[in-house]
């Protein structure tokens, strides 16, 4: 394909991971005063914010369900957030990311014991760095979570793929642009189930298995990251009162 | 039959509690024998019962909870009332009213108007319709004075203590007059602004440290000493 090799002798990526390692991962829970629940991720160079709002009264009314709760996503990317300025309005990709984000956390919030009732979901990425739709799903369930809203299972996601001819774990920008394939997935641990996947690119049916494997290991690393995230906000009160 | 934390961890959404003959209380749910948590918060088992005291979590309308709202509305046949709950409740002009009400005669406004603080109470509510308040009871009624802090609803419970050791606590130091309402908002008027002030600071204490061991003695011992100035 191109000159350049994304993959090393040493079998290192270009951004120096193994094969089958996450980008480093910082979580922070609980980052925003005004919403009633926040998180913020870095996951190498993504920075994504999450906020929520609700539940509450749903307006325009004629969208109000009256067995549940109805879940309203905006994933949004930053005019900064990327190397040539994108226009702020929302592009067909962010409505489809919006939508899948969505689709994605359903199954994990408790929608039907708050009918008549929104929750409005706010994610804003402020640097891209390519596996963004899957990092928001991660940092928007923390903020769920961190809102009090009940939830079966804490969402995390996490995307495989294929570059030079190898499989590897959380594809950064330049190895989705310029790699064979990508397979993002969202997960419920506890649950074992599988909220979203898809697919880019051309993979064989041991391939694409393999990928999924991949995916769901690196989903399981993410999650226990997400629960430290999610606990230390109140660990820290603790061991400061016994201090 | 085995359980998975002991009592009074920190757990988060998705943690499976117990395993075998256990019921699902406060935010748990049961899928196949297991229980799991569905909230941020502490752990309690109580003989085959497990429940989580939340953290974080918004108010639901409950009958006969006392609350403290705001009037954001007024309409041809009563008032709307921010409850700090996903639902509005209304307050019916009837229920004011010493006879039958009249559109045409009563202005409604001359007795609660937008921005009018109430203590009420609930007389119904479910999940098809709006909760609808009452306040033809003693104690209930117009706030005329004192200060308003709001704390997570799930907490209420900790700010009034076992057999109300906590909120009697904070009363007999601070010498305030204190109104919980059951949605996380808290009314405190007392004879001047630095007792207010005084009880508000306990009360924010107890909501931040509530997951904590000691807090009634290690309140009243802060209590004192602010106090003794």
């Amino acid at each position: 394909m191109s000159n350049e090799t994304l993959i090393n002798k040493d079998g290192l990526r270009i951004d120096g991971r193994k094969l089958h390692e996450l980008r480093p991962t910082k979580i922070e829970v609980g980052v925003l005063s005004n919403a009633d629940g926040s998180a913020y991720i870095e996951q190498g160079k993504n920075k994504i914010l999450a906020g929520i709002y609700g539940p509450k009264e749903v307006h325009p009314k004629h969208l109000e369900r009256p067995d549940r709760a109805i879940l309203r996503c905006r994933y949004h990317m930053a005019p900064f957030s990327v190397d040539e300025r994108k226009s702020p309005a929302p592009s067909r990709r962010e409505i489809e990311i919006s939508k899948v984000i969505r689709e994605a956390l359903e199954p994990a919030v408790f929608l039907e014991y708050y009918p008549r009732t929104a929750i409005d979901l706010f994610i804003e990425v402020l640097q891209a760095h390519g596996g963004t739709r899957c990092a928001s799903l991660t940092v928007a369930s923390l903020a769920l979570a961190d809102g009090g809203i009940p939830m079966r299972d804490l969402t995390a996601a996490c995307a495989s793929g294929k570059v030079d001819g190898k499989l590897v774990l959380d594809l950064n920008d330049i190895e989705d642009k310029k790699g064979e394939a990508d397979v993002p997935l969202a997960y419920m641990p506890n649950l074992d189930v599988i909220t979203l996947l898809q697919m880019d690119g051309q993979l064989t049916i041991e391939e694409f298995t393999e990928a999924i494997n991949l995916s769901l290991e690196g989903c399981k690393q993410l999650h226990v990251l997400q629960k430290e995230a999610l606990k230390s906000k109140y660990i820290s009160v603790r061991e400061g009162v016994k201090e | 039959m085995p359980t998975f934390f002991e009592r009074r961890q920190l757990v988060a959404p998705g943690d499976l509690l117990a395993e075998g003959n256990y019921f699902a209380g406060e935010n748990t749910f049961k899928n196949e024998e297991k229980v799991y948590s569905t909230s941020i918060g502490l752990v309690e088992f109580q003989e085959r019962r497990v429940f989580v005291v939340a953290l974080k979590a918004f108010y639901v309308p409950r009958v006969e909870d006392i609350v403290i709202g705001g009037v954001i509305d007024v309409t041809i046949g009563g008032w709307i009332v921010d409850i700090n709950s996903p639902y509005p409740a209304l307050l019916r002009a009837s229920d004011v009213m010493e006879r039958s009400y009249r559109p045409q005669r009563n202005n409604l406004t001359s007795i609660f108007d937008i921005g009018d603080i109430l203590i009420a109470k609930i007389v119904s509510y479910d999940r098809t319709r709006d909760p609808l308040l009452t306040v033809r009871e003693s104690d209930l009624g117009k706030v005329t004075r004192g200060q308003i802090v709001e704390i997570v609803p799930s907490k209420i419970p900790r700010l009034i203590g076992k057999k109300g050791s906590m909120i009697t606590t904070i009363k007999s130091e601070t010498g305030c007059h204190i109104v919980i309402g059951q949605n996380g908002r808290v009314l405190v008027s007392g004879k001047t602004v630095e007792n207010e002030q005084l009880a508000i600071m306990a009360i924010q204490k107890v909501e931040e440290e509530s997951h904590t061991s000691g807090l009634t003695n290690r309140v009243a011992e802060l209590l004192k000493e602010r106090s003794g100035r």
